[in-house]
């Protein structure tokens, strides 16, 4: 079911005209005859409209910092940026002695007034050092909320002392909820520190053993990166460091020994894949570890870059014997779901990545899109030069990577990586648009007039997104399933975490609970309007 | 109850000047506290004549919440009421946010008794962020004066805090009383000020001439009305009183654009 640009019109029409115009930047009808469709992204908000976006600090410590597990994250700031950043995410991890992981803890320096009158400094020295008394960790961040920027607490300096202090290192991280448009801005601000000071901070030169990856841009939201891993390993290779997902410090320190950093979510993370390239030389290898066909290709794809016939060989044997043992519960959740239609509206990456699984299950996605990714996340890498810097990307500082001489290798001759590239995503991604199937909607930065405008238009029967429009897309009849946090399922990645995803899907669609909401459209006027006294004008 | 700002640029004497006023109007009979909006907290050392006193903001990060009004509110001069906000050290943390902090804590406390004819607030320099902004919005003060010289710098602040004053005039009802002179003896002083406070719809409510006896008084941490009471200098403090206590003339300031302002300084600001 195609949407025409009447029906997208008519929709836009009843925004005031500069708002209409902006926003009709922001959406677009996928049309096949049309190869080269420009979408606007990782622009402002307007205001007044209710966004799903998030805040530069939720995307630093919320998002990339948050699931280190054996350092300590503090919060800089009062204690409600700590607490809603505390636990809500659901990313998971493990560690070999249960008391070096901290995840579980929320550490907030929990300024009051006088704090913010008199500066907060202090109060940060001394958490901190109340931190290696009781916790001794391996290392700590320093996350700042927005008055933190606003009285000017200079944290940097505060963690300088701090790493005299201690011995160990302490980052300060500039992540103030107003820095940038959305949380993009704060997975830049973390990751550009983490590879400036963890990454390659280690003495080792080699990796323990062969085939060894980074997995960037996962993060372990209901287990999804221990699902990847246990196929990974069995397979043969060896995890070097995951990027953030029950990630590490310790393993950070080495990643630069890995031979392929493998990026899941393309826009947390593509940028440090390439300063990885630059300055170590390792190529990187989009991948999708969502949906059984997608997982298929991607173990496919590094075998391929391995190119080692053992490796590839258990990458067949372990995907058949994978395979065999889902594919009869996948054909059966099949039979509920076939046919059905869904929204996809998540992130930065899984807007992209679910449909694959959406598809497997039978369901068509009709609507995608992504809260904060940028251009490049729709139209894929080849439009990264004609992307304009603003003001507010300006903003956020930028990281200049050099080669190291001293442990740069080419992983891979130039010839054999010219020709691997055209069988496999190397350093390459084609985002979201070219799988857009034709007629389908994408649309940037949703907000909550067009999520109920296009609700009404499309009657999806599932809307994948977050928390925060679940309960307005269900008051309206329609199932959601948080893509964010799982709601409190999971792991969804992978060939087990498929099972899981086409379960829950199964379960929201035969619930009965639907039947007894009526949607607005069966019992309300399409159409209002009021009698103006003494008729109309 | 009146609430009276005094805004100015730094240095300008705002201080001193307000001081000074609120000794005439305690001397004349008049109920006043005096709210200090300076970190520095040097607001009310010549009512209190030199007494060091501890602000709300010390006392309430040394206290808690379990302030009193007393550990706060010094007598002075003349029964005057004295009160310093305080603030951080200069470079560390929001001294606005400090103000709106303390303003709050008296009010609370009960500070604002009845009785009070006056209320003064003593601004530190210019209306830089909301915090300094805080004694002219929400109604807290209704008549704000700003103190100038002939200097230019001193007009550019002044014409700045108009700005300040004309977008608060209509939420919080605000209005300007006029414009003090705090003379420095530059060129036709007088005339270039009276021209000012006209231009920016408002009034040159007094012209206090130099002289070296605030300076004296000063050393003496005691107002000129205090250290020495029957001296002209005094008398000029007590008509500018005067002239505030009978002020009629309230308005919503007009600011100027800069280049206006310069225009006027080459009409009257230079001789021959």
């Amino acid at each position: 079911m195609a949407v025409t640009e009447k029906e997208l019109g008519e929709i836009l029409a009843k925004l005031p005209s500069k708002v209409q115009k902006n926003r009709s930047k922001h959406i677009l009808i996928k049309d096949d005859c049309k190869p080269d469709q420009e979408i606007e992204a990782n622009t402002r908000t307007i205001p007044g409209i209710i966004t799903n976006r998030g805040c530069a600090y939720a995307g630093c410590k919320g998002v990339v910092l948050g699931p280190l597990k054996d350092m300590i994250h503090i919060v800089h700031g009062p204690i409600g940026c700590s607490y809603y950043a505390w636990g809500t995410r659901r990313n998971k991890a493990k560690t070999a002695d249960p008391a070096d992981n901290f995840l579980n803890y929320c550490f907030s320096t929990d300024m009051q007034e006088s704090d913010i009158v008199f500066g907060g400094e202090k109060k940060l020295a001394a958490t901190i050092d109340e931190v290696m008394k009781i916790f001794n960790p391996k290392a700590i961040t320093i996350s700042a909320t927005c008055p933190v920027g606003l009285i000017g607490d200079d944290i940097q300096s505060v963690a300088k002392a701090a790493e005299e202090r201690h011995g160990i290192q302490v980052m300060a991280f500039n992540c103030e909820g107003y820095k940038g448009v959305s949380q993009s801005a704060g997975h830049h601000i973390a990751n550009n520190i983490l590879m400036d000071k963890v990454i390659g901070n280690s003495s080792e030169e080699k990796a323990a053993k062969p085939f060894a990856i980074n997995l960037l841009g996962e993060y372990n939201i209901g287990g999804d990166g221990w699902e990847i891993e246990r196929v990974l390993k069995e397979i043969g290779y060896h995890v070097v460091s995951v990027m953030t997902g029950d990630g590490s410090y310790e393993e950070l320190r080495v990643a630069h020994t890995a031979e392929l950093n493998l990026v899941q979510c393309h826009r947390s993370i593509n940028y440090i894949a390439e300063m990885l390239e630059v300055k170590y030389g390792t190529p990187w290898l989009k991948v999708n570890f969502i949906g059984i066909q997608s997982t298929i290709e991607s173990l496919r794809n590094m075998a391929l870059y391995f190119g080692d016939e053992a490796l590839r060989k258990k990458t067949e044997e372990v995907i058949l014997r994978e395979v065999a043992k889902i594919q009869p519960q996948i054909d059966q959740y099949r039979k509920i779901c076939d046919g059905k239609r869904a929204f996809c509206f998540v992130g930065g990456s899984r807007g992209h990545h679910y449909q694959g699984l959406f598809a497997e299950l039978g369901i068509e996605t009709v609507l995608a899109g992504y809260e904060f990714a940028h251009r490049d996340d729709y139209e894929g890498r080849k439009v990264l030069p004609t992307i304009k810097t603003d003001a507010d990307s300006k903003n956020i500082p930028e990281l200049h990577v050099e080669r190291d001489t001293s442990r740069y290798q080419v992983k891979l001759p130039p010839e054999i990586a010219a020709e691997l590239s055209k069988k496999i995503p190397l350093s390459d991604y084609p985002g979201l648009n070219v799988d857009m199937q034709n007629g389908s909607i994408v649309v940037d930065d949703l907000n909550h007039y067009e999520t109920e405008e296009f609700i009404r238009l499309l009657k999806p029967d599932i809307f994948a997104s977050g928390i925060k429009d679940k309960y307005v897309v269900q008051k309206m009849g329609i199932p959601a399933k948080q893509i964010h946090s799982y709601d409190y399922s999971g792991p969804y990645a992978g060939f087990g975490g498929a099972v899981n995803f086409a379960r829950d899907v199964s379960m929201a669609f035969a619930s009965p609970t639907w039947n007894f909401i009526t949607p607005p459209w069966q019992d309300q006027p399409l159409l209002d309007g009021q009698i103006n006294e003494g008729g109309a004008a | 109850m009146r609430q009276i700002a005094i805004y100015g640029k730094g240095g300008i004497g705002k201080s001193t000047t307000t001081q000074n006023t609120v000794a005439a109007l305690a001397e004349a009979g008049k109920k006043v506290m005096v709210v200090g909006c300076d970190p520095k907290a040097d607001s009310t050392r010549l009512l209190l004549n030199g007494l060091c006193q501890k602000t709300v903001l010390d006392t309430l990060r040394d206290e808690g919440d379990d302030v009193d009004l007393d550990d706060i509110l010094k007598p002075g001069y003349g029964g005057t009421m004295c009160v310093e906000s305080g603030g951080p050290e200069p470079g560390v943390g929001c001294a606005g946010r400090g103000i709106i902090t303390s303003i709050n804590m008296l009010e609370s406390l009960g500070a604002y008794t009845s009785d009070l004819d006056y209320v003064f607030y003593d601004v530190l320099g210019d209306v830089v962020c909301g915090g300094f902004a805080m004694p002219i919005r929400e109604g807290k003060a209704q008549e704000i004066y700003i103190v100038a010289s002939g200097e230019l710098m001193a007009l550019y602040a002044a014409n700045n805090i108009a700005k300040g004053v004309q977008k608060y005039a209509n939420t919080g009802g605000v209005r300007l009383g006029g414009i003090i002179c705090n003379s420095r003896k530059v060129d036709n002083e007088l005339e270039l000020l009276t021209a000012f406070a006209e231009e920016i719809n408002s009034q040159l409510i007094h012209f206090v001439p130099r002289d070296n006896i605030v300076q004296r008084a000063e050393i003496n941490k005691k107002t000129v009305i205090h250290y020495e009471p029957k001296s002209d200098q005094a008398d000029e403090y007590r008509s500018l009183a005067m002239s505030i206590h009978k002020n009629k003339n309230f308005t919503i300031p007009k600011p100027m654009h800069q280049d206006r302002l310069e225009e006027l300084m080459m009409a009257h600001g230079i001789l021959g």
